[in-house]
């Protein structure tokens, strides 16, 4: 197999003519929901007028990036057992959002978490936190993102030469600008809600199709997955075919744990999305109705991976340009030749495009709100030029991503999304439990848990063997490490979760308690309104 | 511009007051007494499974019918219980939250207009 065809039998006109319908329709429907676009609370919230079941699928849309996908499907196909535990962190973090954050933060907030964190506490310097924190972790995750895009292209398109990547990479970048652009909250969204739709149903169909050939029968599949896999197949079935192998490795994994189940709900784009609707009431449903999708689809890609495993092989996905990501993409040609291969392609691509998009808005939303209108502006821009200022934001970042997507081209995907849920558990989470739910609280506590949370994590992820230090593999000649040829790692492992949330969440209890700031009243105020939703941002009406 | 409605908070709400009501308090206390624990307990429950599944590979990997293996189940269990403590937690949210939040939002509203 010559790698310049791309994926055999896959046909790059289908999948580029799949995709491109599938660009023309979203856009059409971005252009069509921006023409009641006006007000800031237009563009960042989308009037807050979705209801809760669509901001649901919204949400799965939002959640379920391009590493969900491809990288679990194919985790499980070549990994086994050792890819479904990462699916059920991603799930079981939903209960966190569901339990502790969404209603309180819907009803204190107003554009970003910068909104609740600043609403008891000296505004400027704890805006400026949350904004430090929001665009770090966006930065990681649309650097994933835009990495993946890279290596998709790679399998679908047949485009090898890096140059040829960087073309399309910059393509997805402008349309996923054009999408914020235009379309603002409101658009993005309806983009979310249809890649979810498709998503979901292009896993359905693929995982009853594969079911199908086992006659409905979980275990038959997974005779199949050990059988094709040779020797090494029984495995498949238990844990630590990827991370049992030794002593740092089982730390390294639980780490990874922590910081799954702990991240989601400190992630910006995923907490923006609860200013949608217009009640909590309905951002309590929009949580109910992710936790339903995300875990229905996580429950597929079971089937996929095992199905992969099965009908196309460990050994096989691996050989395919992009790796262990090919195994879903893989699975379609299999099962329904080119064309269902071109339409699990063009999901695929619009993942990438919709999650991005919705990265870029809560960025530019983060900035555009908490430091130009509060920290530069104290409070006193206009609506009109706050929005001017996100939507200069958002090209300024749509840039950044483009470009960091042809450097990280060819980096590791999943580790890139972990470090994202590692910082957001890290330099999020904590600072907005202990806002919402601690009383004492304070300025100070906020600060050092935020910055000190960053900083600590970013520091252990630096000096990890992810970055440098990892053993050459002898058949490639190249380190598992993002830098080559130098060694100062002196953190043993990949994931900081382990040790930077819990340092957070100390930092902001001793942060705390070290000063004497303390405003019982806006607590007060703070904990009715953020309980009952009274005072809380209505919704807008056309 | 659009319609947008402000929120309703001229300085003569009295926060402290409504915060100190016997019923805020209640409705606190519900959802502290359901948050809580239950938060605790997923936690709890998802730690033991990834400990398990990290340190515990015999167990994991033992089969109960067919190629259905303990682990597996154990998995399926945690979507089980996610799903389970979303649907108590909406009934437990309906029934002894919402009703007295929104005696004590539409009390302030009315007082502040």
């Amino acid at each position: 197999m010559t790698l310049a065809a791309g994926v055999e039998g896959s046909s790059p006109v289908l999948n580029i003519t799949i995709f491109g319908l599938f660009v023309v329709v979203t856009l059409f429907v971005v252009f069509r929901a921006s023409r009641n676009t006006k007000t800031a609370s237009d563009y960042y919230a989308a009037g807050r007028a979705f209801t809760g079941p669509q901001n649901g699928v919204a949400i799965a849309g939002d959640y379920l990036s391009a590493a969900s996908f491809l990288g679990i499907a194919g985790a499980i196909a070549v990994y086994g057992y050792d890819g479904f535990l990462y699916s059920i962190g991603f799930l079981v973090a939903w209960l966190v959002a569901l339990l502790l954050v969404a209603e309180l933060l819907r009803n204190t907030g107003k554009f970003t978490m910068g909104d609740v964190l600043a609403f008891r506490m000296k505004q400027r310097p704890v805006r400026a936190a949350a904004a430090t924190s929001t665009l770090a972790v966006s930065f990681f995750y649309l650097l994933a993102q835009m990495a993946g895009a890279g290596g998709l292209v790679a399998l679908l398109l047949g485009i090898e030469s890096k140059a040829g990547q960087a073309v399309i990479i910059v393509i997805v970048g402008i349309i996923m600008i054009a999408y914020v652009l235009i379309g603002g909250m409101k658009g993005t969204t309806w983009v979310q809600i249809i890649k979810a739709a498709l998503l979901i149903v292009g896993a359905l169909a693929m995982t009853l199709w594969v079911l199908g050939m086992y006659g409905f029968n979980l275990s038959a599949l997974l005779q199949g997955a050990v059988d094709k896999a040779g020797k090494a197949g029984e495995a498949l079935l238990g844990p630590g075919n990827q991370y049992g192998k030794t002593g740092t490795t089982k730390l390294d994994f639980l780490s990874l744990g922590i910081a799954l189940v702990l991240g989601t709900a400190g992630l910006p784009h995923v907490l923006m999305r609860f200013y949608t609707v217009p009640t909590a009431k309905e951002a309590r449903r929009s949580v109910v109705w992710a936790i339903g999708l995300i875990g229905v689809f996580y429950l597929f890609t079971l089937v996929l991976g095992y199905g992969a495993g099965a009908l196309v092989g460990a050994d096989k996905i691996k050989a395919a340009p992009g790796g262990v990501n090919s195994a879903a993409p893989l699975l379609a040609l299999e099962l329904g030749g080119p064309i269902l291969l071109g339409l699990i392609a063009a999901i695929a691509f619009a993942t990438i495009l919709a999650v991005v998009a919705g990265l870029t808005i809560t960025a530019s939303a983060s900035f555009a709100h908490d430091v130009y209108a509060n920290v530069i502006k104290k409070g006193k821009a206009s609506p009109a030029s706050e929005v001017k200022v996100a939507r200069i934001t958002a090209l300024v970042i749509g840039a950044v991503a483009i470009l960091g997507g042809i450097l990280a081209n060819g980096q590791n995907i999943a580790f890139l999304v972990a470090l994202a849920f590692a910082v957001a558990a890290s330099a999020n989470l904590p600072t907005i439990l202990y806002s919402l739910f601690w009383k004492r609280f304070n300025t100070q506590g906020a600060l050092w848990s935020i910055y000190g949370g960053l900083a600590v994590c970013i520091v252990l992820i630096v000096f990890s063997p992810a970055v440098s230090g990892k053993p050459v593999d002898a058949k490639t000649g190249k380190s598992a490490s993002m830098i080559q040829g130098v060694d100062f790692h002196w953190f043993p492992l990949d994931n900081p979760g382990i040790v930077s949330i819990p340092v957070a969440f100390f930092l902001g209890w001793l942060g705390t308690v070290l000063s004497k700031e303390h405003n019982q009243k806006k607590y007060a105020e703070m904990e009715v309104r953020s309980l009952t939703g009274a005072g809380a941002e209505k919704a807008v009406a056309h | 511009m659009s319609t947008e409605t402000n929120a309703p908070s001229p300085p003569e709400t009295d926060w402290d007051k409504a915060h100190d009501s016997a019923e805020f308090k209640e409705l606190r206390a519900r959802l502290r007494r359901f948050v809580f624990p239950v938060s605790a307990l997923f936690l709890l429950w998802y730690l033991l499974y990834v400990l398990l599944a990290d340190y515990a590979h015999g167990f994991m990997s033992t089969k109960l019918v067919g190629n259905i293996t303990v682990g597996l189940v154990f998995g399926l269990l945690q979507f089980v219980s996610t799903f389970v403590i979303t649907g108590l937690y909406v009934r437990y949210a309906n029934k002894k939250l919402d009703p007295i939040a929104e005696k004590i939002r539409t009390d302030i509203e009315s007082e502040t207009k």
